[in-house]
């Protein structure tokens, strides 16, 4: 079943066609990576995807229903969530406070309730901790739960931000460069991150630039060049093909990458 | 449990401010002082409301005044034109100004930082402006003066009723406060202030969020202005000025954003301080000034909040 579909999307910034008529579809249950050299669309790509631009022109598909020119939190509330290349933490609040927002669409109260903290707020703050306690458990945060978010380090950071996205039971989570940043330890743990949210239901979308990372655990790889679509296909196909290679890579890069590689 | 630990649980937090409001008389040795006292909770109360906005959501108002005058002035228009009891007006003055508030709130909402702090500041003066042209309701720049409020049968006359009154208030506004913090819509405001677009992603509705707590905060001050008219028996529209929403600003940054507490303190020491000062005559304002600027520059984050932190530092050394 495809979970998420993009046909011929484009949007052009001041006379630059950033995406150019890119389509891709994703299988419920995939690793699906977006890669391509710096500047080539693929952050533009997720922010159109997810809500945050409104595309020129084409169309998006949530599982089966077009959801073309919606706001992020409509896209949220339909199972999209995503995290940011760029950090947006809150920093002011606790880790645990942080991850509870991620449950912000399944809390059920009323802003009177709220006010008056009638027992149904007690029972959904109790409710909504344990979930957010759950959520990091998985990415490994439970023992800094009740820390400032702004004391942690940037590879728990990066984290902190996909619990709190899990924590909004997504059924398509969009990564955008999870591994930007983090050294080999925090890129391995990552992997492992992704893994078991795979193998929880969820559909991923990465945009990364760690090649290691992206060959490891993708089932398809999409390459994007100057907003276009440059290939698609398994790791193995993208990694061989001359074109990807040479576009992506050049000629100097090519070498590089069939060291670390082997 | 350390201070701040303290301070963060809702019940504790609640007896320590309705006690604060019981002792406080005791070391009172004239009627003078409870004046003083009801004018800080009257303050504190708006300042609240204000805190909600700035403190916890992150948008500013440069206006709030505005609906300061809006709840003062229901309460002398309301009474002296039209002949309705004090207390409806004050409920529909508070009524009014959320209608106001969501209708200005809609557009300038979308504005972010200085943008939202000027457009606020363009409401704040246009309440001034009409509250100064429409003499024939209220009084012009000589103002008006407030029929006292009278419940079931009793006259409100003394500055210890009143104090009463807005202690009593104040103590359930604040309780409102503390609740709506720990509670979802408190969690969604508060990540606003640091990320909107992280908020978006999660499935919170920014706009209708930002609203719904401009509207709380506009009844807030609302009331306050009701309470304010009332106590004086006169109002005149600088209670709506420009000068009454920065200090309103000021009782918020001073005592803490984001520090419901604070907001007391910060009512206290703008209410109080002008007071004590008086005894140096023409230095007075420079004085509250420097003293204003001395606090700011040693306890940056505001009283509460800064205390609170310097509190836990000790504990770990």
């Amino acid at each position: 079943m495809l979970i998420l579909e993009a046909e011929r999307l484009a949007i052009a910034f001041g006379g630059v066609r950033a995406i150019d008529g890119v389509s891709i579809s994703i299988a419920a249950g995939q690793v699906f990576s977006i890669i391509g050299p710096n500047g080539s669309g693929k952050t533009t790509l997720f922010n159109l995807v997810s809500g945050i631009y409104t595309p020129n022109d084409g169309s998006i598909r949530l599982a089966g229903e077009t959801v073309t020119g919606l706001a992020p939190e409509q896209l949220a509330r339909r199972g999209l969530s995503r995290t940011f290349q760029n950090l947006q933490i809150f920093s002011r609040m606790s880790v645990l406070e942080n991850v509870m927002v991620g449950r912000h669409r399944h809390e059920r109260t009323g802003i009177l309730a709220d006010l008056l903290h009638w027992p149904s707020v007690a029972r959904q703050n109790q409710a909504t901790r344990e979930a957010a306690r759950a959520a990091l458990a998985r990415v490994s945060l439970a023992d800094v739960a009740n820390r400032p978010a702004g004391s942690l380090a940037y590879g728990a950071l990066k984290r902190l931000e996909i619990a709190r996205a899990l924590a909004s039971e997504p059924t398509v989570l969009l990564l955008d460069e999870p591994a930007a940043g983090c050294n080999p330890v925090e890129t391995q743990e990552l992997d492992h991150v992704i893994r078991s949210i795979v193998k929880g239901g969820i559909t991923v979308v990465l945009v990364e630039h760690d090649m290691r990372l992206v060959m490891n655990i993708s089932d398809r790889v999409h390459v994007l060049a100057n907003g276009r679509t440059l290939a698609e296909g398994s790791p193995e196909q993208v990694r061989s093909d001359p074109a990807v290679i040479e576009a992506y890579l050049g000629v100097h890069g090519s070498q590089e990458a069939g060291r670390a590689f082997d | 449990m350390s201070l701040r630990a303290l301070l963060q649980t809702r019940l504790s937090t609640a007896i320590l401010v309705a006690a604060i409001v019981i002792v406080l008389p005791l070391f009172f040795p004239s009627a003078y002082y409870y004046r003083i006292g009801a004018l800080v909770f009257i303050f504190a109360l708006a300042v609240v409301g204000l805190n909600l906005l700035m403190g916890f959501a992150g948008q500013v108002s440069l206006g709030h005044a505005g609906f300061l005058g809006i709840g003062a002035y229901s309460v002398a228009i309301g009474p002296v034109h039209f002949g309705a009891p004090s207390w409806l007006c004050l409920f529909a003055g508070a009524a009014l100004s959320g209608v106001v508030a969501f209708a200005v709130g809609r557009p300038i909402l979308r504005l972010k930082g200085h943008y939202l702090a000027v457009a606020t500041l363009g409401f704040g003066l246009l309440v001034a402006i009409i509250l100064n042209n429409e003499a024939g309701w209220t009084g012009g720049p000589d103002g008006m003066s407030v029929p006292k409020l009278t419940l079931f049968g009793w006259r409100v006359l003394g500055a210890d009723a009143w104090y009463w009154i807005a202690g009593t208030t104040f103590v359930g506004g604040f309780v409102l406060a503390i609740n709506l913090m720990e509670s979802p819509t408190g969690r969604a405001l508060q990540a606003i202030h640091d990320s909107e677009i992280a908020a978006r992603v999660l499935g919170i509705d920014v706009a209708r969020k930002k609203l719904t707590i401009f509207i709380i905060s506009a009844i807030y001050a609302s009331v306050a202005g009701s309470y304010l008219a009332l106590f004086n028996a006169y109002i005149t529209p600088d209670a709506a000025g420009f000068l009454r929403s920065i200090e309103l600003v000021a009782m918020v940054v001073l005592g803490g954003m984001g520090s419901i507490f604070g907001s007391l303190v910060g009512a206290a020491v703008l209410v109080v301080l002008p007071q004590v000062l008086t005894v140096f005559h023409e230095y007075e304002q420079a004085l509250l000034g420097l003293i204003v600027m001395v606090f700011m520059i040693f306890l940056r984050q505001g009283i509460i909040p800064s205390i609170a932190a310097r509190v836990a530092g000790w504990r770990k050394c």
